[in-house]
């Protein structure tokens, strides 16, 4: 792959005893969707968390190989942490609205790294809730708390307030999962008009959601990689038995 | 009737009773209380202080204990707050890796809270002798503010506790740091929380007698300085109540009635409080 986002190599990470992800080598392309797919319990979202460190708030976890995002080894760099973070917008399993304003919300990330003068807040909470299309919805009750809002309306606040920070990748874990269909699928519209700005690594286990927003695939199963590729080679054509057996419904 | 008609029956008049005797029990507390204690509640009681000495003096009122007792659970409360908000929030943010350390924590926090108030004040004294400090409001606040410490640091940590991993992963992915975190989203997430904690621990402070016995002392006057001895309510109760003097008596009731309307105002305020920060508050 030509100048990958995000090059995996021989990453191996342990939680205690428990081997999690086992010789990860993988490459992630740049301004593309790339979907982590795999049953539940295989490491798909172990992976995508170790890419902005949060594997770190685990007690006792142990992690070797490399990450290199932008030429640059997280894992190993001096550079500080929220840096590092700061690149990488998160969209988690069900919306974690900060317990403030929905306008505050936006502005949090932006407060944080000291833009604080108001008109520019002002236009920047405008911009952001109006790329997610919650800016009609809000509009009037901007000072009203976040947690009014509908669980799909608070998962596009969540992705407006993270892509406030300004960050090139997004990081979604399982996005959709607690969502209605019609929720869902402004997500996944919002995904693909976002891929030409943004690196969208996703992490499923609906596979037509998959099939439907992929470009590349990474297929996990107990904690490895069984198989990668673009999405249509992948899915058209697979190589791999337990890839083909999941792609039927054999297993979960 | 069946085996299961007959549990469910038993076990609904078993609630049943035990509520009415504990509202029972309470009733005739406060009953007892007001009852003796109301008809000593009066201006002169609330606005002076003790005449001819708060034993053997038969005018006068108690706003000495009223002031003190004021006086050293405010500033014990504001210590303990200083020290334990910020001890709650590390344990819950910073050492997140570190449960295990976070539970020892927690179980010294709790052996704390059980060990009884009256072993602080010992402790208190024994401290004061070895610093020559003598039985003084400042004395009383460093001992009480020692006992209240593992009550209000605990009830934070309950409810910073039930904040979701998920919470903390997203502020921290926008690029907060965990002080950041710790100040502009817990501590957000938990207001109404805290505000129970802290107001718990102040119920506690004024209302506890036997920690300040040795540490505060007890006159008829009103502090001017934290070197002074102070009167508190709970002592003044414990002192006036042994006089053979009606009248000393019935301060000691007049305390009882005002320390227990104090708490009281204490918390409703808590009450409201908690109820004014819920809004912000995300319901996972």
């Amino acid at each position: 792959m030509e100048n990958p986002k995000i090059a995996i190599s021989d990453l191996n990470l342990f939680i205690g005893k428990q081997h999690i992800l086992k010789n990860i080598n993988a490459e992630i392309p740049s301004k593309k969707i790339t979907v982590i797919l795999g049953p539940s319990g295989c490491g798909k979202t172990t992976l995508l968390k170790s890419l902005n460190r949060l594997t770190d708030l685990n007690t006792d976890v142990k992690v070797s190989g490399s990450i290199m995002i932008d030429n640059e080894d997280i894992l190993t760099t001096k550079r500080d942490i929220t840096d590092i973070r700061k690149k990488m917008g998160l969209l988690a399993q069900r919306p974690y609205p900060l317990p403030m304003n929905i306008y505050n919300n936006i502005a949090y990330g932006l407060r944080i790294s000291g833009r604080k003068n108001k008109r520019f807040l002002d236009k920047r909470v405008e911009h952001y809730l109006r790329q997610v299309n919650l800016w009609e919805e809000v509009k009037d009750r901007l000072r009203d708390p976040a947690a009014a809002l509908s669980i799909g309306q608070q998962q596009r606040l969540c992705l407006a307030r993270g892509l406030a920070v300004d960050p090139d990748i997004i990081l979604a874990d399982e996005p959709t999962s607690a969502l209605d269909p019609i929720s869902s699928q402004t997500i996944e519209e919002k995904f693909i008009e976002l891929k030409n700005n943004y690196t969208i690594i996703l992490v499923t286990h609906i596979l037509r959601q998959a099939r439907r927003i992929a470009d590349h695939v990474i297929f996990m199963y107990l904690g490895e990689i069984i198989e990668q590729g673009p999405a249509a080679q992948i899915f058209e054509n697979p190589q791999e038995e337990k890839t083909k057996s999941y792609f039927q419904g054999m297993f979960y | 009737m069946n085996i299961k008609k007959i549990e469910e029956r038993f076990f609904r008049v078993l609630m049943f009773c035990s509520t009415v005797i504990i509202a029972t029990t309470l009733m005739l507390i406060i009953f007892s209380i007001l009852y003796k204690g109301l008809p000593s509640v009066s201006w002169e009681m609330l606005t002076s202080t003790p005449k001819g000495g708060f034993y053997f003096g038969k005018g006068g009122g108690v706003l000495n204990a009223i002031i003190g007792s004021l006086y050293l659970s405010l500033g014990a409360t504001f210590l303990a707050f200083l020290f334990g908000l910020p001890l709650a929030l590390y344990m819950n943010v910073h050492l997140i890796k570190h449960q295990k350390l976070v539970n020892g924590i927690r179980f010294v926090l709790d052996l704390l809270w059980g060990v009884p108030s009256i072993v602080y004040g010992a402790f208190g004294f024994t401290i004061m002798i070895f610093f020559g400090i003598r039985a003084s409001l400042l004395a009383g606040i460093i001992t009480v503010t020692l006992f209240i410490i593992p009550i209000m640091v605990r009830g934070m940590d309950e409810v910073l506790k039930s904040v979701p991993r998920g919470l903390l992963e997203s502020s921290l992915s926008l690029g907060s740091t965990q002080a950041e975190t710790s100040y502009r989203v817990y501590l957000k997430q938990c207001i109404p929380g805290v505000i129970t904690a802290i107001l718990l621990s102040f119920g506690r402070a004024i209302g506890d007698a036997a920690s300040i016995l040795f540490t505060t002392g007890y006159t008829d006057y009103i502090p001017t300085s934290l070197n002074q001895p102070t009167a508190t309510l709970p002592l003044a109760i414990f002192f006036q109540l042994s006089s053979p003097i009606v009248e000393v008596q019935n301060r000691a009731y007049a305390s009882a009635v005002i320390l227990v309307t104090i708490i009281l105002i204490i918390s409703i305020l808590a009450r409201v409080f908690s109820s004014k920060f819920h809004k912000n508050k995300i319901n996972f």
